[in-house]
C-alpha cells in the first residue's frame, strides 16, 4: 500500500470534507481564537484542500484552539472546522518526539487554583 | 429516587463543593444521587479524531456501568457532561468506534449508547422541574442580579448536546428565577472562557475572560454562576474577578436551606 500522504492522513483523522466548505467565512468569525491564530478555522478547510498540511503543521495556530464547537457550531455547510485543526495536531504531535506539552515544564505552570481538569485537558490535547 | 452519578476528577479535588452542594440539593429536592463505582477520569476533553479509541475508552466504560445501573447518568461539570455525551453519541452513530471499542472491552452486553446522560440542571428541569424548585426555597436570592455563564461545553456541539438553544440558552436563567434571583442576559455569556489554553497562552485565557467578566459586568450582575470548574478559575483567576463567581448548586443549597456553614 503506498504510504498515506499527510493530506489523506488528516480527512482520514478527521472526518472531514473539506470540498463542502463555501468560504462564507463564519467559522473564523466566531473563533475566539481568531487573534491568535496566523491561519483561521476557514483556512484550515481551504489549505487542507489544497495539501498545504505541513504550512499548518508547523503553525502555532494548531495549539490556540479552544475547542469551544463555536465553528462547528455556526458552519452553515457542517464541515466542522475544529475537526481539521485537531486532526492537523495529531499529525504533528503522533511524530516522534513532537508531543508540544511536556510534563517537566508543568510545575512552572502550577498555581494554587488550578483545576485539574486543566491539566488533564491540556495533555490531552497537545500531547500523545 | 436514584440516579446515577458521575462526579469526575475535578470535583474530587478542587471543586469539591460543587459536588457536595450538589448532592446535598439534590437529597433535598427527593433525588439521591449514586455515585457509579471505579469510575475512571473522562479526559477533560473530546478528542474529535475518527482513529481515537482508546482516549475514549473510560467514557465508554462509565457509559456501560451506568447501563446497567438504571439507564441514566448525571454529570456536573461541564466538561465531563460534554465529554460523556460525545462518546456517547459516536458510540451510537458510528460502527466502527462502537466495534473497535465493544472488542477491546468485552462487556457482558456490547455498549451501543443506551445510556441516557443528562446534565445536573436538566435533572433539574426535566425530573425535579423548576416549579418544585420554587416551592422548596426557603432563602430566595431577592433581588439579586445573576449573570448565567454557560460558556461552550454545556451547549455546544447542540446537535449532540441538545439541552438548549445555543445561540439563546435559558435553562440557568430559568434556574435563577427558580431560587428566586434576577438573571441578567448579557452578550458574553456563551462564549469560550479560553479553556486549557491558559496552560499554553496564559494571555488568550485572559483576554477571553476578562472579556466575558467585562460584559456580565457592564450589564449589572452582582454575581455570576457556572457549572464548570476551569470556567470558574478563569474568571476569577484570569478575568480579573469583578464580579465574584460561584457554582450554581452552591447558591441551590443556599436557596433551599441545605448550605452548612464551614
Ligand atoms: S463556516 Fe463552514 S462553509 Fe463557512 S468558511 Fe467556515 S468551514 Fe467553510
Ligand atoms: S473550536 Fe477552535 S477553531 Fe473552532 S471556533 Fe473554537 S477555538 Fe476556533
Ligand atoms: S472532565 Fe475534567 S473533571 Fe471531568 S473527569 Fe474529566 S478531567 Fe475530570
Ligand atoms: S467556557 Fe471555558 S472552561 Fe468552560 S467549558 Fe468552555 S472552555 Fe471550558
Amino acid at each position: 500500500m503506498p504510504s498515506e500522504t499527510l493530506k489523506e492522513q488528516v480527512i482520514r483523522i478527521s472526518g472531514v470534507n473539506p470540498l463542502k466548505c463555501m468560504r462564507c467565512g463564519k467559522c473564523s468569525g466566531s473563533c475566539p481564537s481568531y487573534e491568535d491564530m496566523e491561519y483561521h478555522p476557514h483556512q484550515f478547510a481551504y489549505m487542507v484542500e489544497k495539501g498545504e498540511i505541513e504550512k499548518l503543521m508547523n503553525s502555532d495556530s494548531i495549539y490556540k484552539c479552544l475547542t469551544c464547537f463555536a465553528c462547528v457550531e455556526r458552519c452553515p455547510r457542517n464541515v466542522e472546522p475544529a475537526k481539521l485543526v485537531e486532526a492537523v495536531r495529531l499529525v504533528k504531535i503522533r511524530q516522534q518526539g513532537a508531543n508540544h506539552l511536556k510534563a517537566e515544564s508543568i510545575p512552572e505552570k502550577l498555581d494554587a487554583e488550578l483545576p485539574q481538569q486543566a491539566i488533564v485537558s491540556a495533555f490531552r490535547k497537545y500531547s500523545k | 429516587m436514584k440516579i446515577s452519578y458521575y462526579p469526575g476528577c475535578t470535583l474530587k479535588t478542587k471543586a469539591k463543593e460543587l459536588d457536595r452542594y450538589g448532592r446535598e440539593s439534590a437529597k433535598a429536592l427527593g433525588v439521591e444521587l449514586e455515585e457509579l463505582e471505579n469510575w475512571q477520569c473522562c479526559g477533560g476533553v473530546y478528542p474529535t479524531g475518527k482513529d481515537e479509541i482508546a482516549t475514549k475508552l473510560s467514557s465508554v466504560r462509565t457509559l456501560e456501568n451506568a447501563k446497567k445501573n438504571g439507564g441514566k447518568l448525571v454529570t456536573l461539570c461541564s466538561a465531563c457532561h460534554n465529554v460523556l455525551k460525545q462518546v456517547n453519541e459516536e458510540i451510537k452513530t458510528n460502527e466502527d468506534f462502537a466495534f473497535r471499542a465493544n472488542n477491546y472491552s468485552k462487556f457482558d452486553e456490547e455498549y451501543h449508547g443506551e445510556t441516557e446522560v443528562i446534565h445536573y440542571l436538566e435533572m433539574l428541569r426535566d425530573t425535579v422541574g423548576f416549579d418544585e424548585i420554587k416551592k422548596k426555597v426557603v432563602k430566595p436570592f431577592k433581588g439579586v442580579k445573576i449573570g448565567a455563564y454557560y460558556g461552550c461545553l454545556l451547549l455546544r456541539p447542540s446537535k449532540v448536546m441538545q439541552m438548549d438553544n445555543p445561540e439563546n440558552p435559558k435553562i440557568i436563567e430559568d434556574f435563577i428565577r427558580a431560587i428566586g434571583g434576577e438573571p441578567v442576559i448579557y452578550p458574553y455569556r456563551n462564549e469560550c472562557c479560553g479553556g486549557y489554553v491558559t496552560m499554553e497562552d496564559k494571555n488568550i485565557a485572559v483576554k477571553k475572560s476578562s472579556a466575558i467578566m467585562e460584559s456580565a459586568g457592564s450589564f449589572g450582575a452582582d454575581l455570576m454562576v457556572t457549572a464548570c470548574p476551569l470556567c470558574l478559575y478563569n474568571l476569577t483567576q484570569n478575568g480579573g474577578g469583578s464580579v465574584p463567581v460561584k457554582y450554581f448548586t452552591e447558591l441551590l443549597a443556599e436557596a433551599l436551606g441545605v448550605k452548612e456553614e464551614d
